[in-house]
């Protein structure tokens, strides 16, 4: 049957995948979407718990959906952030965007 | 009065301290500081020695000791004492008086000098030193103070010093010094290493039952080397004829009577050690006799002046190295003693000559003296008649004395014997030789020669006094005498044979003779015979080129090693220090490069070290807790 090692399985995968995005993305929408991606990955992880731990208390659900809202949030002011600044440089590349240096 | 003896080096350096500091504008006031204060010292001197020689409580083997420890480390004592005994005594006295002439003769001579109080303050810091180091009853203080002396050594031969020579001289002077007290030094921490105590009276004991005669014969001799450099011995001999560059007075007191006459002092004061290793005696009496003779063969060709003083002074220094050598303090303290005086005689005579006939100091620019300047002329007679051993003047007992304890050496000094007696006929004939050129030749007509001055004329006679009737005291003719009073072992009424006083008056005579015929009456001439025997001459002439060997060593030798150590010091020293700054400013910039500045980079690390730490805390076998 499908078991907790599985729906852990998918999360760690979609964990790395998003991970990837946001590490390796030029483009600043797509590293938002990598980030979304690991919330997302956190949250299947959660449900699975409750799921399978405790079937009778639904923690898992509510933690999940206390990440979704921070994750709601969290894009509303990075894509602002990202319009600010797109505007200001005239740039949508993540690597243009170097002046956090010496 | 013994109890007061600490005065008697405190009253120069307070006139010392006093010139520099305040009186320098006013130069009568700093010449009557310098000689008031060394008057003091003298009259506390010779109470002093009175005291020693007739209060027979106090004696060589039991003298005064008065000392403070200055410096206590665990392990480490270091004490400021006076060791008084008749030794003592005849040190200070002869320092004292000789430097309160010298003073006085210089209020003369120096009249026209800018450097006037300057030289008061140098001759004041002079004494001081000097008799610091002659009531030291350590080894330690006694080195503190003969570096002092060669220091004010430096400072008065160098004292016209925008003149070039007096600068390489003073130069000479200090460096072969310092060459002599690197073994002098080495000596004594050697002593301290192995007898824990640099006191004298506690060496004297502790030598004695020493095993180990090689090793002590090693610090003997590592000791000596401290005498060899101021003394003036072979081969260490160089920086004293040049040292005639200062002012006459000053060679009068140091370099005659004083200051080298410290380190025959030093072997006398730390006879004991040399007694317990009879070869470096060996080793003390050649080396002295050799320089005795060799300082005479050249004296007899210089054409300087205070040259010739110099190497006579060099020579007779040699004769006191060699009694005691052979080990007769006596003998060598007697002619110290009897030495400084006509010594100082005939300097501060040269001196007045020198002043009467404007700064000229070679002896073929001289003549007629002996009309014009009867004082000078006779006292130098009278000093010169001493030095050459003629009797009954002073420095007949004197080298005679020595003279008989070379021939009852305890290792056979017959050969050193002919040789102090050679070298006695080439003193009488170098003296006589100068005498006879700068005094009694025909006078030159641009010369205008004056007697000097009272200031400088009383002490020529004084001196002149005492060059006469001051071997006395030595002599058989006096019940207690001087070597009753000052010996090592046992006092001892002075040896006297006849024979031996007869044939060296007699080799005294023929020099004398010989001068005279060659020089006066022109029987030979005297350029006939250095033609016959340019050879001979030049290298006489020349001071057997020790002069330029040691300035090829210098060259070739030490230029080269200081060279080598340099490169060490600039490439290797400063390499390994800049390096270190040179790596990490390399290890810098390339850390640098980490910070791209994109935000992904710098997730990737945090991510990478959490994924790290996770590992580290959880992994299977890790080290996790599972």
């Amino acid at each position: 049957m499908i078991g907790l090692d599985h729906y852990m399985i998918l999360s760690a995968l979609l964990f790395c995948i998003g991970l990837y995005g946001a590490l390796a993305k030029s483009n600043v929408i797509a590293i938002l979407i990598g980030v979304e991606l690991m919330l997302n990955s956190v949250n299947i992880n959660l449900i699975a718990f409750t799921k399978f731990l405790t079937p009778a208390e639904p923690i898992g659900h509510i933690f999940a959906l206390f990440v979704i809202i921070v994750a709601a949030a969290e894009v509303a002011v990075g894509l602002a952030l990202v319009i600010m600044i797109s505007r200001d440089r005239m740039t949508s590349n993540a690597l243009e965007l170097n002046w956090l240096k010496w | 009065m013994i109890q007061n003896a600490w005065l008697i080096p405190l009253l120069p350096v307070v006139a010392f301290i006093l010139i520099i500091f305040m009186f320098r504008p006013y130069r009568l006031l700093s010449a009557l500081t310098a000689v008031i204060s060394m008057f003091g010292s003298l009259v506390i001197s010779i109470g002093v020695l009175y005291q020693t020689v007739t209060d027979p409580s106090i004696s060589m083997s039991s003298p005064v000791e008065i000392a403070v420890p200055w410096l206590e480390v665990p392990g480490l004592t270091l004490e400021m004492g006076l060791l008084i005994d008749p030794l003592t005594g005849v040190m200070l006295f002869v320092v004292t008086f000789i430097a309160f002439l010298v003073m006085v003769y210089s209020m003369g001579y120096m009249s026209h000098d800018p450097g006037y109080s300057r030289f008061f303050a140098y001759l004041s810091l002079f004494t001081f030193s000097m008799l610091g180091l002659v009531v030291a009853n350590n080894f330690f203080q006694m080195f503190v103070f003969w570096e002092l002396v060669g220091l004010c050594s430096y400072l008065l031969i160098g004292f016209w010093f925008h003149k070039n020579s007096a600068s390489e001289a003073n130069k000479k002077a200090f460096i072969t010094n310092r060459v002599a007290d690197f073994g002098f030094l080495i000596g004594i921490l050697m002593i301290f290493f192995h007898f824990g105590t640099f006191n004298f009276i506690e060496l004297g004991v502790a030598v004695q039952g020493f095993a180990n005669i090689g090793l002590l014969t090693i610090i003997a001799l590592l000791i000596f080397v401290g005498p060899m450099g101021k003394s003036g011995q072979f081969p260490l001999h160089v920086w004293l004829p040049d040292a005639m560059e200062g002012p006459t007075p000053v060679s009068a007191l140091i370099h005659a009577a004083t200051m080298v006459a410290a380190g025959v002092y030093l072997l006398a004061r730390s006879f004991s050690i040399f007694y317990a290793a009879p070869e470096s005696l060996v080793v003390i009496a050649y080396i002295g006799g050799f320089t005795a003779f060799f300082a005479a063969t050249i004296a007899i060709t210089q054409n300087d002046f205070k040259r010739i003083l110099a190497f006579s002074t060099l020579s007779q220094l040699g004769y006191m190295v060699m009694a005691i050598g052979v080990g007769s303090i006596s003998a060598a303290m007697f002619h110290l003693t009897t030495h400084a005086f006509f010594k100082a005689l005939l300097f501060l005579g040269a001196g007045s000559v020198i002043h009467a006939l404007h700064e000229k100091q070679n002896i073929w620019e001289m003549g007629g003296l002996s009309k014009k300047m009867p004082i000078t002329t006779w006292t130098f007679v009278i000093g010169s008649l001493a030095l050459a051993g003629v009797f009954p003047l002073a420095g007949f007992w004197s080298k005679d004395e020595i003279l008989v304890a070379t021939k009852y050496a305890a290792f056979g000094g017959t050969g050193l014997w002919w040789l102090a007696t050679i070298t006695a006929f080439l003193t009488a004939f170098y003296m006589f030789r100068l005498i006879f050129v700068a005094f009694f030749s025909p006078a030159k007509p641009e010369n205008h020669p004056h007697e000097s001055p009272v200031s400088m004329a009383l002490p020529l006679i004084i001196l002149g006094f005492l060059s006469i009737f001051a071997g006395f005291i030595g002599s058989p003719l006096v019940e207690n005498g001087f070597s009753n009073w000052i010996y090592f072992g046992e006092p001892h009424a002075p040896i006297f044979k006849w024979s031996l006083a007869v044939k060296s008056t007699a080799v005294a005579f023929a020099g004398m003779t010989l001068a005279w015929l060659i020089y006066h009456k022109q029987v030979v001439s005297a350029e006939a015979i250095k033609n016959r025997l340019k050879p001979i001459y030049t290298l006489l002439y020349n001071k057997y080129y020790i002069d330029e060997l040691y300035q090829l060593f210098f060259d070739k030798v030490v230029y080269n090693i200081g060279n080598l150590f340099n490169w060490g010091d600039k490439n290797i020293i400063d390499g390994i220090a800049d390096g270190k700054a040179a790596l990490i400013k390399a290890i810098g910039e390339k850390v640098r490069l980490i910070q791209t500045g994109n935000m992904q980079n710098y997730a990737f690390v945090i991510f990478t070290a959490i994924a790290i730490f996770v590992l580290l805390t959880t992994g299977f076998g890790l080290g996790g807790a599972q």
